[in-house]
């Protein structure tokens, strides 16, 4: 079975083509197209809409070639319900209603959050029943399975750890995406500049650490050391809730997944706290970790063979698409 | 040297079965953490350590059940406290029929009030930090508690709670509503404010509804 997938749930606009091949995720092709907002601002909803508008027709085109198939080879089609920028996941999902309806395939609209917990286990092989860390600009929740559904084991109370980063960029005169930047920076920091440390149970808060973050820049302080002190915090913290979620639910593999999970730091402190207690690490390729339309065939794919199904008229959006409503029929 | 037996792993500390001037003793030794710098882990260790133990005495003296504490340990990060020979409320109460469920999540609701009435937050209130022994519900593990008078604070502390029950008791959706009732039996401040505070919460949650 192939299955063409359409992320647009924000900056990205991503079409990818997987095919299950004894039930392990096989990617025909994977291409996305990233809109950069203008020097000093963030995403423009309606902007980021305009681009995919722009480009979605394009990747499609390109995606066949690259997976050297044609449009008859394709069994369904499935786009990014939420969560996500309204006018971003309108266009993914106009895109992949005409795609459905003008091949007469049928139509899935997925949860972004599942699909970047799935894409991990349906393409590394030992990654079987693992706590996600999944963290990108706007979301930052630790996920794991637990009776029938992805529950939320602990996520960011106010801004998730990417906005986090991209806002503190943005002070210090960063472009979008100011993640990489802030890495790059935080690798020549020595100096440990203390910052609040904000963990709620499982829960963990952004807010409060900007602020300081900000006040260290107007006093003076080197932009390398905030830089290397605000990726030590937070990164801290969010390996710490972690961990806190694996003893919780006594699971013994962690999954990373989203935009900030390239970071090498964050990755090299997964892994310890891993290793500490014999735990397995996973991460999935780079292609697959960011925002990818592949994740998002792979999951309509799997929602599509155990049963579920969706047709044009109830394919509506959802911007706030909870990690804990979808009803998980695919695993026990 | 008293031998030392590990009985718990948890995230952030091991919780070893020891004695202490000939009686049985619990020590919460909180692990250094190699993925995090140096600098940050002594902080955290030493502090956690300290603000536990002066949480936990507090909480005794209002009439809160916690584990004795007998010696503490700055520098190790090492709490020796009383060993409690009773049941984790995790393991028990789905196992329980309605009427004990609905007893003892009142219990700990009244607990959680006589905290808040203190302004003592508990800071990771989740079903594997509360004991039952003797009939009473013993809390452990302020390691993440504060003290904070703010009804934000409170609604957080038991937001922490209700996510516990909604994610690993799922199938037992009015355990939070008991909780409130015995909670609103026994603080002193305005509960509606605090119920407002956790549906605000609730909302502030990312996606959710």
């Amino acid at each position: 079975m192939i299955c063409l997938g359409i992320e647009g749930t924000a900056h990205t606009i991503g079409i990818g083509l997987v095919e299950d091949i004894n039930g392990r995720c096989h990617i025909l092709s994977n291409v996305i197209k990233i809109y950069k907002p203008k020097h000093g601002g963030g995403i423009h909803p309606r902007e980021a809409a305009n681009h995919h508008a722009t480009y979605v027709a394009d990747l499609i085109k390109e995606s066949i070639k690259k997976a050297d198939i044609e449009y008859a080879d394709i069994d369904l089609v499935a786009f990014s319900k939420g969560p996500g920028l309204g006018p971003c996941l309108r266009t993914a999902a106009t895109a992949a209603r005409a795609l459905s309806l003008s091949l007469n395939k049928p139509i899935m609209g997925v949860n972004h959050c599942v699909a970047h917990l799935e894409i991990g286990r349906g393409t590394i092989e030992k990654c079987r029943d693992p706590v996600l860390l999944y963290v990108s600009g706007a979301n930052t929740q630790v996920i794991a399975f637990a009776e029938g559904k992805y529950r939320v084991f602990g996520e960011t109370l106010d801004i998730g750890i990417g906005n986090c980063l991209d806002k503190f960029g943005r002070y210090i005169g960063l472009d979008f995406p100011c993640g990489p930047k802030i890495e790059k920076l935080a690798e020549k920091g020595k100096q440990y500049l203390e910052l609040p440390y904000s963990i709620k149970g499982m829960d963990i808060a952004f807010s409060g650490l900007l602020t300081a973050a900000e006040q260290y820049v107007k006093h003076g302080k080197k932009i390398e050391d905030i830089c290397y002190s605000i990726q030590e915090t937070t990164f801290a913290a969010l390996t710490e809730v972690t961990e806190r979620a694996m003893a919780h639910t006594e699971k013994d593999e962690v999954l990373l997944g989203g935009g900030v999970a390239c970071n090498k730091r964050l990755r090299e402190m997964v892994k310890t706290m891993a290793q500490e207690r014999d735990a397995h690490f996973f991460v999935p390729s780079h292609d697959l970790c960011v925002d990818n339309g592949a994740m998002i065939a792979w999951l309509g794919l799997l929602m599509y063979k155990s049963g579920i199904r969706m047709n044009v008229e109830n394919s509506h959006i959802d911007q706030r698409f909870r990690t804990d409503r979808v009803d998980v029929s695919w695993r026990d | 040297m008293t031998e030392k037996k590990m009985i718990y792993r948890g995230a952030e500390a091991e919780i070893l079965l020891s004695e202490f001037m000939n009686i049985k003793v619990v020590q919460k030794k909180r692990i250094p953490k190699k993925y995090r710098i140096k600098e940050i882990d002594t902080l955290l260790i030493s502090y956690r350590t300290k603000e536990e133990a002066r949480l936990m005495t507090e909480a005794r003296t209002h009439g809160v059940a916690v584990p004795i504490i007998y010696d503490i340990d700055l520098e190790n990060g090492v709490i020796t406290m009383e060993y409690l020979d009773g049941k984790r409320i995790k393991d028990i109460i789905e196992d329980v029929d309605e009427k004990e469920r609905k007893k003892i999540c009142r219990m700990i609701g009244e607990s959680i009030a006589k905290l808040h009435n203190n302004d003592i937050i508990h800071g990771d209130i989740t079903t594997s930090n509360m004991i039952l022994k003797n009939s009473r519900i013993h809390f452990i593990d302020f390691g993440l508690g504060c003290k904070d008078g703010e009804i934000e604070a409170k609604g957080v502390d038991l937001h922490v709670l209700m996510e516990a029950f909604n994610s690993t008791h799922a199938r037992y959706p009015k355990c939070f509503n008991y909780v409130l009732d015995g909670y609103k039996k026994e603080f002193k401040g305005d509960v509606k404010l605090v119920v407002k505070k956790i549906e605000d919460i609730v909302r502030r949650g990312r996606y959710r509804r």
